[in-house]
């Protein structure tokens, strides 16, 4: 039987150490570790080996490094871990479209093994059969979740995965000779940034297709935007609202006939494993984020992998080498006939690989699409409590209506009500050991919070999380300022964006604050 | 009504627990999770069969899956590698390893600078030991690798100088000029101007030659791909600065405490690749690439990464962390930022301040040091066996060297072969990449190789080849 808990907000303090920049902590002459001497008869055949190097290119000033003893560099990044949230620390479901999922543990001892670790890339494939196993492999899995080809793991994100294939669309165009012509790339609003931002890397102009009041793009705006300049679609679905566009497959068919090829950004695949893929959505290139959907951990920010699948007949364009098995061995295979040469060096992060390998392992076909559902779930039951808190609301909603992987919100109402901004709810939230993101940029719903729970957190989390959200709803209806100014019980108070923007004062290194505005912060 | 296999409890799922499940579809209002899939028209649906192998439910079984897997791997561990060309075996500190595996780094993402304060200092503490290692005053959040940062370090010197002509000079990584050409297409045009056969350096008749008013920037790499330290920079600077271009130059940071930093000899945009700096080789996916600048705006302005910088709070004498001109992101403006910027390194840039912090400028020298000695007592040994002939012997150079093998009869792959069986991975077989050096390969050597090691090469190598 449940019990009907009512959900307990904590009284949470996030750890606080005051921790000095790590030059402060500086002594003269102190060492972390110590450097093995080469052996006695090597320094006496050559030397001290630095006077072979030219009197000019010798480094006559050390470099300005601090100098610490190892606890003393070890106590301090502890400080500064415990400093940071975490998708294992916390419920992590505000950061949307992150996909802030568990990442096994177990998984980890995989990916940290000396096996993975210390391996060269220029070894002889007989000394690496398992790691381009598991490269193989894993290929062969996204085969099966996409419906597409063949995929490679060289880039090394999300971003660089729509960066690949819009280079690899360029290519397409090019080989026929119309790369001149062919200069435009479509997206959406409500795709990420990365995409439209790579396509104009690649030299391509970006027309970007606003949603039509139900919050899908809009089919009569795309066969507007669609001509014999269309070099490709590059697109999200469910985009970041969460809501999926049940046209795709009309939107790849008008790209497709006015010539172009199609790009899925499937970001947001977390939702739909199993349910619906690339190929019957009438895709030609899509890229999942292995740190994403598959579970590898995010790093802070990377390392990562943005896995790019392709249809068979744009194999030829794939990033250098594929990884092959020719009924024995495994083999990196350069032979791609027009391939863009490479967007990254060597073959890929494989400790991610490994990660995302292994997850699949351990879930197979039934759990990948339970992991989908789950999620689904989640989110629309987040969405059902989140519906209920005054000042909220949750833009092209209707009736029945029912979101995948995420939601987008709006504190619209609450913001008119109160003149509490989503912003403030945010640095709120920090006071509940809670994060949430709002939304890319330009905003389009006002006042956003995004929210994507993941399969990996309980009910009782979920709940959680509404009750920290609803407090801080009542707060800002109440004591409007308490939220304005908050947080108090984080790490550090509210920012003061003073030394960000202006060149005269702004001070990405220490050195160059030093330099500045001297020791003093508030001089 | 819940079928059979919905009562599967998965212990990485939750609401997989068929009560919550039914508890959380009750307060929705449906009778089933696929009604939340409505959205998705039936055409979509996907009906058929995943072809995915059988799941390996419990975590031991899983353990013994990927064990059997990862056991057909050979690592440079449990055999002797002299392998490097732009991924290398250094020692990896203990502390580096704890610190980038707490789960708070691991685990966190795109927090705020309130509750991932830690982060961010983290990472500009990083910004700021690099800075100090190449004595420059701006470093950014690391990108992919060091491929990436040459290639953007190109296009941010395009935009600074308005030209759409950059020329790579020397012998570079031929996997870094594949990385730059995709990414400077198809506006930028990619000149490559020669290495001078004898000595290694960039060829600088062949750069007078090439470089014009087009010019945007020289590129070069120090030390070279062959692992010639590149000594005329200040040469090479002059020629680019009179013609209105910034000279890039590519480094690798472990070398630092020893050379000068390419800012002293007239260097504009510094880039390069840390995964020297106490992070495993990973097969290649160790990589991070940092970029360095002068802290003028019109550099500032230019880098697509983000860039962590110190800023104060309300409280005084309090400080927190934010983005230094965020607008310029492809974050902000889409299109209209500078190229694109997303998930890369971070971690590994955390790892490399941590290695930085725990070696001081004292461990950079020392490293330095027993690097250098290390490879000319190799490149010594080596070029003794005869047939085998060191080109560059007497040249300068940073832990890697070729090493030609023509005279000998045998090819490098026959070579490393035999080589293999004696448990060492040889040199880098650079006779397909580079076929002006024949049967060539390069040899990387570092603090990690005891003298034991490179003799037992030497040995080995004199024996196969007098076999």
């Amino acid at each position: 039987m449940l019990e009907n808990k009512k959900a307990k907000l904590r009284n949470f303090h996030q750890a606080k150490w005051d921790e000095p920049i790590i030059f402060e902590l500086s002594t003269r002459g102190a060492r972390g570790i110590l450097v093995p001497e080469a052996e006695e008869e090597i320094r006496t055949e050559v030397g001290d080996g630095i006077s072979r190097i030219p009197e000019h290119l010798r480094r006559k000033e050390p470099p300005a490094l601090p100098e610490l003893f190892q606890a003393q560099v070890l106590r301090h990044y502890l400080h500064l871990s415990q400093a940071t949230l975490g998708a294992d620390l916390n419920i992590e479901i505000g950061q949307g479209t992150c996909t802030m999922k568990y990442s096994p543990k177990i998984n980890e001892s995989f990916a940290t093994s000396t096996k993975v670790t210390e391996l060269h890339p220029f070894q002889t494939e007989d000394t690496v059969q398992g790691a381009l196993e598991i490269l193989y492999k894993t290929d062969l899995f996204l085969r099966e979740i996409s419906g597409l080809s063949r995929f490679v793991f060289q880039p090394g994100g999300g971003s660089h995965g729509a960066f690949t294939i819009a280079s690899m669309i360029r290519a397409y165009h090019e080989l026929r000779g119309e790369s001149g012509k062919r200069d435009e790339i479509i997206t959406t609003i409500f795709s990420h940034p990365s995409n439209a931002a790579a396509a104009a890397v690649n030299g391509f102009k970006v027309i970007t297709l606003y949603p039509d009041k139900d919050g899908y793009p809009d089919v009569d705006a795309l066969k507007k935007a669609v001509s014999d300049r269309t070099a490709g679609l590059m697109i999200t679905n469910p985009e970041d609202h969460g809501l999926f566009n049940s046209k795709i497959a009309e939107f790849t068919r008008i790209v497709h006939e006015a010539g172009g090829l199609c790009s899925y950004d499937q970001a947001n695949a977390n939702g739909i494993l199993g349910m619906t893929r690339a190929l019957e959505g009438g895709f030609d290139f899509c890229f999942f984020n292995l740190h994403k959907t598959f579970s590898s951990p995010h790093g802070c920010g990377g390392p990562a992998v943005g896995a790019v699948g392709v249809r068979k007949e744009f194999e030829q364009y794939l990033p250098v080498p594929l990884v092959d098995f020719d009924g024995e061995k495994y083999f990196l295979n350069y032979d791609v006939k027009n391939t863009i040469g490479k967007v990254r060096m060597f073959y890929g992060v494989l400790p991610v690989v490994v990660r995302a390998y292994a997850w699949i392992m351990s879930l197979g076909e039934e759990g990948l699409k339970e992991v989908a559902r789950i999620a689904v779930l989640n989110s629309n039951y987040l969405m059902r409590n989140v519906s209920k808190i005054r000042g909220a609301s949750i833009p092209y909603d209707a009736p029945g209506k029912h979101r995948l992987e995420q939601v987008r919100y709006s504190w619209e109402k609450l913001a008119e009500d109160t003149g509490v901004t989503t912003e403030d709810v945010q640095c709120r939230m920090c006071d509940f050991g809670m994060h949430y993101w709002t939304s890319h940029h330009p905003w389009i719903i006002p006042e956003p919070f995004t929210l994507e729970p993941t399969e990996s957190y309980s009910k009782d989390e979920l709940d959680e999380y509404v009750a920290a959200l609803k407090q801080v709803s009542e707060e800002a209806y109440t004591d409007p300022d308490k939220v304005k100014n908050a947080p108090y019980n984080s790490c550090i108070h509210k920012i003061d964006p003073l030394l960000l923007d202006d060149p005269e004062k702004w001070a990405i290194t220490w050195r160059s604050y030093l330099k500045k505005h001297g020791k003093d912060i508030d001089a | 009504m819940l079928k059979d296999k919905d009562n599967f409890i998965y212990p990485y799922i939750p609401n997989s627990l068929p009560e919550l499940k039914l508890a959380m579809m009750k307060e929705i209002g449906i009778n089933d999770v696929d009604e939340l899939y409505r959205d998705i028209p039936e055409e979509l649906r996907f009906k058929g069969k995943m072809n995915l192998p059988e799941p390996l439910h419990s975590e031991l079984d899983l353990k013994r899956h990927m064990e059997e897997i990862l056991s057909k791997n050979m690592t440079c561990e449990e055999n002797v590698s002299f392998l490097g060309a732009g991924c290398w075996q250094h020692y990896i500190p203990a502390i580096c390893d704890e610190i980038n595996s707490r789960a708070e780094f691991l685990t966190a993402y795109a927090g705020e600078p309130y509750e991932d304060h830690g982060r961010f200092q983290a990472l500009f503490e990083y910004e700021s030991m690099m800075a100090e290692l190449v004595d420059m005053d701006v470093v950014n959040v690391p990108t992919y690798d060091g491929a990436q940062a040459a290639a953007t370090s190109l296009r941010m010197a395009s935009r600074i100088t308005e030209k759409k002509e950059v020329l790579i000079a020397g012998a570079i990584h031929p996997e870094r000029l594949l990385v730059i050409k995709n990414y400077l297409n198809p506006d930028i045009k990619v000149i490559l101007v020669n290495y001078d056969k004898v000595s290694g350096q960039v060829d600088l008749e062949d750069l007078k030659r090439k470089i014009s008013s087009n010019t945007a920037a020289i590129y070069f790499e120090n030390p070279s791909y062959f692992g010639c330290i590149e000594c005329q920079g200040e040469n090479i600077s002059q020629m680019a600065h009179e013609k209105g271009a910034l000279m890039v130059t590519f480094v690798d940071p472990i070398s630092l405490g020893v050379i000068a930093p390419p800012s002293h000899y007239g260097a504009d945009i510094v880039c390069g690749d840390i995964q020297s700096l106490g992070i495993h080789m990973n097969y290649g996916g160790g990589c991070g690439g940092f970029i360095a600048t002068r802290d003028e705006e019109k550099f500032v302005m230019e880098y697509p990464s983000r860039l962590f910088g110190i800023t104060k709070t309300v409280v005084e004498g309090e400080w927190g962390f934010g983005d230094v001109a965020y607008e310029r992101t492809s974050f902000a403006k889409r299109e209209e930022g500078k190229e694109f910027v997303g998930t890369a390194a971070a971690l590994w840039g955390i790892t490399a301040g941590v290695y930085l912090a725990l070696m001081g400028p004292q461990g950079m020298k020392d490293i330095g040091k027993t690097i250098l000695q290390k490879a000319q007592y190799a490149a010594q040994k080596l070029s003794a066996i005869k047939g085998v002939k060191v080109p560059l012997l007497d040249a300068p150079y940073f832990k890697e060297f070729v090493v030609d093998f023509n005279a000998t009869g045998k090819s490098v792959e026959e070579i490393n072969n035999a080589l293999l069986q004696k448990g060492i991975f040889g040199g880098k077989d650079l006779s397909r990449e580079f076929p002006e050096l024949g049967q060539s390969s390069l040899y990387c050597i570092t603090e990690v190789h005891s003298k034991k090691d490179i003799d037992h090469l030497a040995g080995t190598l004199n024996e196969i080849l007098t076999r």
